[in-house]
């Protein structure tokens, strides 16, 4: 699926991705991969994020920030569909990727997930050494010979290789969490997936680990496009092109929905934020 | 120079005593009454442990040598000597071929509870129907394998014996394996999900794999159990005085089936046969409980 020249986009104002404009390093103008129009994600009946419409960049860092359940979680999940498990979730409007809606009936949520992977906030190696950790998605995914060519370069563009390879065969979970975290990074760049979903991958780390992630980010963005919820508003500041503040509104009938306040280039977001809200939130008088 | 610190004993002057001594008396007294209390609950669990082993050991030992394992059955109950070979056959036969159908078929009724049906109402009518299934006496299963099989096929066999064994062992390995698998964390689901893995390969490759041991030990105690099954054995399997290695055709024994028979007589020497017997199915069930653990270490995964 999601051959680079479908092109599903009708509104004027998205960008259009021209094919074969992958080159590392585009301007923050550079064309999004990735398109949400008007996205609402239920469960059941509970809207828990209403009309959520903003692009990814292709090859940019994009940060979503916002106080506790602002439903920016709910929406980075809804970009590859990691919501579908859960009973009674649904998603409404568009999630684009390449032009191509995720949420179509004919879509196979198995390959979406192979194009977009994801890191999660806890760390979570499986128990297995820190080799098959790296090779599982490369076996699952039918890729053969030269595993060890590929498991090497997995962990050397996750700045893991020089820390663990004389202990590749050893247990993944004798690693310290920031050494787990990138051996998750590494186990999802593996199978070399266009855009990396990351859920608050350094909650769970001390500030060292936090700043190794943080440049590590910025390295893999010449081949990735990421996107990385946080609730850090330095580290959104630091590390992102694009940032989307998401805040709770509650609704004439009192129940509490997420919505999207703005979106913009970050340094524009951090310094003059047109809305109101996102100003009170980034200079600390609310959340 | 060496300085040498007074031992800190008493506290500075206004600083808080740490010593065991500045506890309340009521708190000592309830801290050596709760150490007393474990310490009198491990030995009235091992009491009974150590005394049934050695009686065991002691009266069974007597007859054990390697013509009691190897020598048929005698006839006669009051004649010494003898052995236990077929009831030995018949039990790693029929416990065998029993694991053999209940523990796949367990664990993949506990992969389809755990993964798959979850909630949903035939989940929870098949989680009822092991519960009540735990719950029924052995003498029942066997009298419904011996309406439901053995009436069928005419003849009592191992075989039969075997499937009583395995509908005894069935609920047992589904309702622990389904608790080992419940155990697994979620965040190693969502990560190989995360990766494009379909949900068999997730359940195959890390699910399983994480849950393996816990799922050994569940299967271990449901082989135990039924290895020391008398009544389903006594009622589908028949009796046997040579070994019959055939599952399928002819009458069967095993060992707890021949304790029940010897021991019920008067006389001496069957008595000291049922003791023999008796160690004989505590070592093979050791002998079980080992293999499985070492089995189960191949698969488990190393911490470090």
């Amino acid at each position: 699926m999601a051959s680079n020249d479908t092109d599903l986009t009708t509104r004027p104002s998205v960008t259009v991705h021209a094919p074969g404009s992958t080159a590392s390093g585009v301007e923050p103008t550079g064309a999004p991969v990735m398109q949400l129009r008007d996205v609402s994600v239920y469960y059941g009946s509970y809207e828990a994020v209403r009309g959520t419409t903003m692009p990814i960049q292709q090859n940019q860092v994009t940060a979503m920030i916002g106080p506790s359940g602002c439903g920016k979680s709910t929406v980075l999940r809804a970009l590859n569909r990691m919501n579908d498990p859960i009973p009674g979730a649904r998603v409404s409007g568009d999630v684009l990727f390449h032009g191509q809606d995720l949420y179509a009936r004919d879509v196979d949520p198995i390959q979406v997930r192979r194009r977009i992977g994801m890191v999660f906030q806890k760390p979570n190696p499986f128990p297995k050494s820190i080799y098959d950790n790296v090779a599982y998605g490369l076996r699952i995914n039918g890729i053969k010979g030269r595993l060890d060519d590929h498991v090497e370069e997995a962990l050397t563009k996750a700045a893991l290789w020089d820390e663990v390879k004389d202990k590749v065969r050893k247990s993944a979970l004798a690693l310290s969490g920031g050494q787990q975290q990138r051996l998750c990074i590494a186990r999802t760049i593996a199978v070399k997936p266009e855009v990396i979903l990351m859920d608050e991958p350094c909650s769970a780390l001390d500030p060292i680990a936090t700043a190794k992630i943080e440049d590590l980010m910025f390295e893999l963005t010449s081949d990735y496009t990421i996107v990385i919820v946080t609730h850090n508003m330095q580290q959104a500041a630091r590390v992102s092109h694009y940032t989307a503040f998401f805040t709770a509104e509650v609704d004439d009938k009192q129940v509490r929905h997420g919505r999207l306040v703005e979106f913009s280039q970050t340094g524009k977001l951090f310094t003059n934020p047109t809305d109101k809200r996102t100003e009170d939130y980034i200079t600390g008088r609310f959340g | 120079m060496t300085v040498t610190a007074p031992p800190a004993t008493r506290p500075a002057a206004g600083g808080p005593d740490l010593t065991r001594a500045a506890l309340s008396g009521r708190r000592r007294f309830t801290n050596h009454l709760a150490t007393a209390a474990i310490w009198a609950a491990v030995l009235l669990a091992v009491i009974p442990l150590a005394l049934v082993t050695y009686t065991v050991i002691s009266k069974g030992g007597g007859v054990m040598s390697l013509s009691f394992l190897t020598e048929d059955i005698p006839n006669s109950y009051r004649r010494v000597g003898g052995g236990m070979a077929p009831a030995i056959v018949g039990t790693l036969l029929i416990t065998g071929a029993a694991a053999l159908m209940a523990i796949p078929l367990g664990v993949f009724g506990a992969i389809y509870l755990n993964e798959y049906g979850k909630q949903r109402p035939l989940a929870r009518v098949i989680r009822l129907m092991a519960d009540v299934m735990t719950g029924v006496p052995s003498i029942v299963m066997g009298l419904f394998v011996y309406i439901s099989w053995v009436l069928l096929v005419g003849q009592q066999t191992g075989f039969a014996g075997a499937l009583a064994l395995a509908c005894l062992m069935l609920p047992v390995v589904i309702r622990s394996s389904e608790e080992m698998l419940r155990l697994v964390p979620e965040e190693l689901r969502q990560a190989s999900m995360a990766l494009g893995a379909r949900k068999w390969k997730t359940t195959l490759t890390v699910v399983l794999p994480a849950a393996i041991s816990g799922i050994t030990s569940g299967s271990l105690l449901a082989v135990a159990r039924a290895a020391g099954e008398t009544a389903p054995i006594i009622i589908v399997t028949g009796i046997v005085f040579s070994p019959n290695w055939n599952l399928f055709d002819g009458s069967n024994t095993a060992l707890p089936a021949q304790i029940f028979r010897n021991a019920s007589t008067s006389f001496p020497a069957a008595q000291d046969r049922a003791w023999g017997a008796a160690l004989t199915l505590i070592v093979i069930v050791l002998g079980f409980t080992i293999i499985a653990r070492f089995i189960s270490s191949r698969f488990a995964i190393k911490e470090r």
